[in-house]
């Protein structure tokens, strides 16, 4: 599912029409039915040595497989009624060869037999033969040593699919409940929980099996001004987590107090819902934002989407190299501003690293989708380039002997490829509150949470607009602001940091949709830092007549 | 059997499933379909897949209690399963009070969308295709990265009240992206057609090859308004943001940008210049589209804007009966009506402005105002006294569609293209628009 069916099925997005059919997730099954354990591990090895003899046998020199089980579960409500009880499975395999130096991939729903699995690994080998023909360079594939039979589970505390569905429906309901008596006109709320159930062999001798969650509960609040007919929204500042419905049983030590409460490891839904419904109408009767250039301090709710657009995609290897270059785009931190060692990406405060190994995560897994053991390592180290995200076919290009463990697909019907790892900002190490941040700043911009985003396609030029606004005068929070949209570019943004909260404040943000690929493929990300300040960014006023 | 299912294998299957409801009313919606494509990148071919699908989905009630549940297994004992399935789910699911019951049978208008050239696309028929486009960027010293994907499908349903729908439809999209070894310019093209025999990538590629050269030393313009000429591409992005705001239960409840102050819409208003009308028609031969929607309605030629004034909304069942009035569908296709002026005639008549050939990465900023955000993409270029000057960096605009359209200069002749945001195909003018705002410049290209 990608980002717009998502915001049109859920009816997050103002104005849009509510889908008339689910996109096709996989099958509809009872709730009962996704609680049903994954298949046996036995099982799976059989299934996966089938495939993987017989694509040997066919003449691949590498093969790989993936049997996927993918359970999905969305509850959907707006003011009083539920719209929409949604369960959806889908099961399949996925094999990937090496054949002739070139890549096949072949795949097939509900094989439960091992003839299956071989079936699909000979037509990955015939595939791969026929391309072959149009290659001019084989596959270089960086070695990667066999971890034998092993597994990696989420660590969760509570599987969501267990919670009954009538207790996710009352919550959401009380949520609503609470936005209308605080002076919400509309309200949407949905609960999306995943499973990804994967097992992955490949012929070097790993048999993988992991068990995989991501939760994410978002409501959307309206408030209406009838005498002007001028409405404001505020959506939810929860992010989309790698966790189970543990988030969303909050402690007090979950959340940080200020002008706006803001959230960490868990959710408090109500209490946000109620600051939200206020917050909205707040917005109507705020003061439209002067353009001209200000301070910004920005919050992780905020910061997230600006680093996944603006340091997560341009290093993404395949982009810098042109492999996406006719939908995502390429990449403006080419390969000799990298190799130089001198590219100032951001000022010395910024330290960007990427990590696949990060508890409560959505990017977090014990290995990836070719059997690598999951990283975390740096991107721009002390403000300066210094890596990419790269799989293992492409190690050799940057000079790494293996991969970095990133490689992704959202189905087990889809080939496997780069994908951004949870990309985030380092904490400043010098102690320093959110509060004591903004009390330096004389001329600055408050903003809390994700608003509109778009950025050129070799990640020069971005345009970010947000939840909360407020203005900062000589170093107190002046009130509420409305109509902002900041402009910059990726490399005076990051250089004009000067300024990085510690780890106390940090949090993640992230996304359930980051497409890439045609055809295009969703993944989930999660990107943290703590609070951070940028000096003299260019604000626009976005108010318009019509 | 093949998954594309001929209409009496189609009812034959239906009747079969609505044969096993035994709940107050069941409709059943089946799709099957056969898509492949072709992907390259840095002149070579990158992946090449298949994808064969086909899926039930059925919906059954219980009063207002409503379950729904899909399968790809069409064996008799799993169309039972699936019907079953419905109706447990239906028995667990609490009412819901916007449920409307099933359609009577209606009447469709016919349209042809099925063409045997796109239905027998074979993998050697694609990668010929896709060697003409390879050759010319091989050949000029230039990089090529493309896509070209075809489908055949069709859409069938049938409901407890006997209503019984049917329509197959084919669709190829072809989308290339040439850049100059060293990065300096880019150019892209675009095409969507039913007709597979339409899909010319030879003539395609060299327009993308042509705009890539034409972009090379790029020269930055100041941001600011300006007169602009929006090929076809370009103009849908932005176009496409109305069409999907047509809902009227959100504009009755004032959160559109076609609400009014007091519940009010401005349905009846003139809100764009009186130049522009845009309908929708399933049986348009250019582009054709269903003649029914996913629950059963019947799509008409309908016109959304006509003559500048905003003529109809699109309603669920529900909303329409809670306001008494026609369920007009959310429509299948999109089209707009234009001038009789070529690209070129827009161009020749042009002081000054800048011609845009694709738009990039749009967003919605402000959804009362519906105004947007984006940037320029591979080809834009500075028009003085009526002749193309130079190419010029790419801008990131702030535009809303509603004072584009009020700011109109010229329409040209209607081309059916495809959005680089939704994929969908629909038929638009290029089209000349004052005073279009540019808000900051972008170096990539």
């Amino acid at each position: 599912m990608n980002r717009r069916d998502f915001m049109q099925l859920t009816g997050m997005s103002a104005g849009a029409l509510m889908l008339p059919t689910i996109p096709v997730l996989g099958r509809a099954v009872t709730p009962e039915a996704l609680l049903e354990n994954a298949l046996d591990v036995a099982l799976k090895k059989r299934l996966a040595d089938a495939a993987l003899n017989a694509a040997t046998a066919k003449g691949a020199t590498y093969a790989d497989i993936r049997i996927g089980r993918y359970l999905n579960q969305f509850v959907v409500t707006r003011e009083d009624k539920v719209q929409n009880l949604v369960n959806t499975e889908s099961y399949g395999v996925g094999v990937r060869v090496i054949a002739d130096g070139c890549w096949g991939f072949a795949a097939v729903v509900d094989a439960k037999s091992e003839s299956q699995t071989a079936k699909a690994a000979e037509e990955a080998v015939a595939i791969a033969k026929a391309n072959a023909k149009l290659m001019k360079e084989p596959v270089q594939l960086a070695p990667q040593k066999g971890f034998g039979e092993v597994s990696w589970k989420a660590p969760i505390k509570k599987n969501a699919f267990e919670v009954p569905i009538k207790e996710k429906v009352d919550l959401l309901l009380t949520v609503n409940d609470a936005a209308m008596k605080n002076g919400a006109n509309y309200v949407n709320s949905v609960l999306f929980q995943v499973n990804e159930q994967k097992y992955f062999a490949s012929t070097d001798g790993s048999y993988i099996d992991q068990d995989i969650h991501r939760m994410w509960p978002i409501f959307n609040v309206t408030a209406i001004d009838p005498k002007s007919g001028k409405f404001e929204t505020r959506q939810s500042l929860s992010a989309p987590m790698g966790m189970g419905y543990d988030y969303l049983q909050a402690n007090p030590t979950d959340s940080i107090k200020g002008i706006t409460t803001r959230y960490n490891k868990g959710y408090d839904m109500l209490e946000d819902v109620v600051s939200a419904a206020k917050q909205a109408k707040e917005k109507l009767t705020a003061k439209s934002v002067e353009a001209g250039k200000y301070d910004l301090v920005l919050d992780p709710s905020h910061l997230w989407l600006t680093i996944h657009e603006s340091v997560g995609h341009p290093l993404e290897l395949d982009r810098v190299l042109g492999y996406e270059a006719n939908y995502a785009g390429t990449s403006f931190a080419t390969l000799d501003k990298w190799k130089a060692g001198d590219f100032k990406y951001g000022s010395p405060e910024v330290t960007l690293f990427a990590d696949k190994t990060q508890v409560g995560s959505l990017g977090a897994v014990g290995w990836d989708d070719e059997g690598v053991d999951t990283q975390k390592w740096d991107l721009v180290k002390d403000g300066v380039l210094v890596n990419y995200q790269a799989i293992r076919d492409q190690a050799h290009i940057i000079g790494e002997e293996r991969s970095q463990g990133c490689c992704y697909a959202d189905s087990w019907s889809s080939v496997q490829f780069q994908r951004m790892a949870n990309v985030s900002l380092a904490p400043g190490k010098t102690p320093l509150s959110v509060e004591d941040m903004i009390k330096d700043v004389e001329k600055g911009i408050y903003i809390i949470g994700d608003g509109s985003f778009s950025i050129d396609q070799q990640r020069y030029n971005f345009q970010f607009g947000g939840q909360l606004f407020y203005e900062i005068k000589d170093g107190k929070i002046a009130g509420m602001l409305k109509d902002v949209s900041y402009q910059s570019n990726t490399q005076e943004f990051w250089n004009s940091c000067t300024k990085i909260c510690d780890e106390r404040d940090y949090r993640l943000g992230g996304s359930f949709f980051d497409g890439k690929g045609q055809p295009s493929q969703s993944s989930a990300v999660s990107h943290g830092s703590s609070t951070t300040r940028f000096n003299g960014v260019n604000v626009i006023n976005t108010a318009r007549k019509i | 059997m093949s998954v594309i299912l001929t209409e009496a294998e189609a009812k034959a299957l239906l009747q079969k499933v609505l044969a096993f409801s035994k709940a107050d009313e069941c409709e059943a919606n089946i799709l099957g379909e056969q898509r492949g494509n072709i992907r390259y990148a840095r002149n070579e071919v990158s992946t090449s897949g298949g994808l064969i699908n086909q899926n039930l989905e059925v919906q059954s009630s219980f009063g207002k209690k409503v379950g729904t549940a899909t399968v790809d297994e069409f064996d008799d004992a799993s169309l039972e399963k699936c019907v079953r399935r419905s109706e447990e789910l239906a028995q667990l699911a609490p009412e819901n009070p916007e449920y409307v019951g099933v359609l009577e049978p209606q009447t469709y208008m016919k349209s042809k969308g099925f063409f045997e050239s796109t239905a027998s696309v074979d993998p050697d028929k694609r990668a010929e295709a896709v060697a003409m486009s390879l050759q010319q960027t091989r050949d000029k010293k230039l990089v090529g990265a493309g896509f070209l994907d075809d489908v055949k499908g069709y859409s069938a349903m049938m409901n407890s009240k006997g209503l019984f729908a049917y329509y197959p439809s084919t669709n190829v999209n072809f989308s290339l992206t040439v850049r100059t070894e060293d990065g300096q310019g880019s150019g892209y093209v675009i095409r969507g057609f039913s007709d597979f025999d339409k899909l010319d990538t030879k003539s395609a590629t060299q327009i993308a090859v042509q705009k890539c050269l034409g972009s090379v030393d790029a020269r930055a313009l100041e941001p600011g308004k300006y007169t602009v000429i929006l090929e076809p591409t370009a103009a849908s992005v932005l176009l496409e943001n109305i069409f999907f705001n047509l809902d009227a239960r959100s504009t009755d409840e004032g959160r559109s940008f076609l609400s009014k102050p007091g519940g009010k819409s401005k349905l009846g208003d003139k809100i764009v210049d009186e130049r522009v009308t845009i309908y929708s028609d399933p049986a348009n031969a250019e582009l054709p589209a269903s003649p029914w929607s996913g629950d059963g309605r019947a799509q008409e030629k309908i016109n959304w804007i006509e003559k500048g004034v905003m003529k109809n909304l699109a309603y669920s069942r529900f909303w329409a009966k809670e306001k008494g009035v026609k369920a007009t569908p959310f429509p299948n296709n999109l089209i707009m009506e234009g001038g009789s002026s070529s690209l070129e005639d827009m161009i020749k008549s042009t002081k000054r402005g800048i011609l845009v050939t694709k738009l990039w990465y749009i967003r919605t900023v402000d959804p009362q105002t519906l105004l947007l955000t984006g940037l320029t993409r591979d080809g834009t270029f500075f028009i003085e006294d009526g002749k193309i000057k130079y190419p010029v960096k790419n801008f990131r605009f702030n535009e809303s569609p509603i004072i584009m359209l009020n700011n109109l200069e010229a329409l040209g002749k209607p081309e059916r293209t495809v959005s680089t945001e939704s994929n969908r195909n629909y038929l638009i003018p290029p089209m000349k628009i004052r005073e279009f705002t540019f808000t900051s410049l972008s170096d990539a290209v």
